[in-house]
């Protein structure tokens, strides 16, 4: 059975189409997936993101940031400022993904990480398993407690401060990727990140459980669009986004997933997983596709063939804004961009060609 | 859920709408489209094609997913619905306005076996 967020009851009055996510009963659509994918880029919409976890990182000041800076494959020490953010792979010693997530650094004596659904329990048992070896005074907490509300798009910031009492002089200065935290009169003790998944402005709200229903529906009242999956997923992917457990996960390097980006092979420090890592060379890289042929959708495992050898959609779909398809594929490294590729589609080879992600960037097409 | 009474219906959810000219036109039920959500691409068979019962014979993709279509007659295609190539969300606003395609059945006393729309209502109720 799968569980439900504390918002599910409020998802079903609106009549949302739900599915099974990573073990979590999540709204695909309300509606039109397409018109909430709209809804976010050319005005604000939010998604319920509580089946993702929260997770504090607590002890004396500078071992939350000791035990990081070995177990996240991106760098902790470039988060000087308090309310810094930093995406990150969390790898296993021989250099897979175990996930992906966003480390917060608040104050030196706490981190927060945010972490994928189906990966929580996996994440938990490896980073228990570094802090016994490494940092035994350092707690990991994950918070059942919180809710996650993501409000996106050109107008989310706007209409949050309208829903929020005294958040804007809170988070009006907030820079992207940086978060703050507040007392809300109605809402109660807020964790708000300028952070997203959509290619677009807006928060990531963390709240009370016991406050998700008066803040979802508050939001709702300044003409929020509700969002489902369907939609977050082809935002995200004309934000040129990777899905974990997809795109990237523990068989392949992040290296071969466009990842390399975050891995900070430079700095003398060690980290989990960088010895293989600067071993291997990579022979794959992720790229995006753009489909030029008509004839069907870019869909995840087709089939992808180069002059240079065979590749595999990790993820594909229709992009709403570009109104064509588009996917991300893993192709031997030496496919570049502007290279013309052909996609198994339903048994036909359809013309493709390959550009650099992202495809969509602030209501912006950055691909033709 | 939305099923008129002027048609018959199969499990796979197309509906089959016969004509006064003995032809059949066929096009998928409003559940089908909600369950598949926003279409985005449809291939139709040509006419002059000939079908065999259950033959997958177009298809209509989604966001989402990519879906055959059966034909729930064997018989010969005689028409398609190319306004839908440039415009498939039609299938999405009115599912039984957007029709696919139209077919000559080889058997016309076999629309009559169909299900009728209690019975397809009842179906999909129970899905």
């Amino acid at each position: 059975m799968s569980k439900a967020t504390v918002l599910n009851r409020l998802h079903r009055a609106a009549g949302a189409r739900m599915v099974d996510f990573g073990g979590w009963q999540m709204p695909v659509s309300y509606g039109s997936q397409i018109d909430e994918h709209h809804a976010v880029r050319r005005d604000a919409g939010m998604f319920d993101v509580s089946h993702m976890r929260a997770v504090d990182v607590r002890g004396e000041p500078s071992t939350p940031r000791d035990l990081l800076r070995y177990a996240l494959a991106n760098n902790v020490d470039k988060l000087k400022t308090p309310g810094r953010a930093l995406y990150s792979c969390l790898l296993r010693g021989d250099g897979g993904v175990l996930d992906d997530l966003i480390a917060y650094f608040m104050r030196e004596d706490w981190f927060r990480l945010v972490v994928n659904a189906a990966t929580t329990d996996k994440d938990l048992a490896w980073l228990s398993g570094l802090v016994r070896e490494r940092a035994p005074q350092v707690s990991l907490q994950p918070r059942d407690d919180l809710a996650m509300i993501a409000v996106q798009g050109p107008q989310a910031r706007a209409k949050t401060w309208g829903a929020i009492a005294g958040s804007e002089a809170v988070t009006a200065p907030l820079a992207p990727f940086t978060a703050a935290t507040m007392t809300s009169a109605d809402f109660g003790e807020l964790f708000v990140a300028r952070t997203g998944y959509t290619g677009e402005d807006g928060f990531e709200i963390t709240v009370p459980d016991v406050h998700a229903e008066a803040l979802w529906s508050a939001l709702a009242d300044q003409g929020v669009t509700r969002c489902g999956l369907g939609a977050r997923d082809t935002l995200r992917l004309e934000a040129g986004m990777n899905l974990y457990g997809q795109d990237m996960d523990e068989r392949v390097s992040p290296l071969e997933s466009g990842l390399g980006w975050t891995v900070d092979l430079a700095s003398p420090r060690d980290f989990s997983g960088k010895a293989a890592l600067a071993a291997a060379k990579p022979l794959r890289r992720l790229a995006g596709l753009l489909l030029c042929d008509e004839g069907g959708v870019l869909r995840a495992h087709q089939c992808v063939y180069t002059d240079s050898g065979a590749g595999e959609v990790t993820s594909g779909t229709w992009a709403p804004t570009l109104e064509r398809s588009i996917a991300l594929a893993r192709v031997p490294a030496e496919v570049a961009a502007g290279t013309m590729v052909e996609v198994e589609v339903r048994g036909k080879r359809l013309a493709a060609r390959v550009v650099k992600p992202p495809f969509v960037r602030h209501g912006v097409a950055l691909v033709s | 859920m939305n099923v008129p009474n002027d048609r018959r219906y199969v499990d796979s959810h197309e509906w089959i709408r016969p004509e006064s000219d003995g032809t059949v036109t066929i096009g998928i039920t409003d559940h089908a489209q909600a369950a598949l959500g926003d279409l985005v691409y449809v291939e139709l068979p040509k006419p002059g094609r000939k079908v065999a019962l259950n033959e997958a014979c177009a298809v209509v993709e989604s966001v989402k997913a990519a879906s055959d279509v059966y034909s729930p007659l064997a018989g010969e295609i005689v028409a398609s619905n190319d306004t839908l190539t440039a415009k498939p969300e039609a299938v999405n606003e009115d599912a039984y306005a957007a029709w696919l395609f139209r077919l000559r059945p080889d058997d016309a006393a076999a629309v009559a076996g169909l299900l009728d729309a209690a019975a397809y209502s009842k179906l999909i109720a129970e899905a």
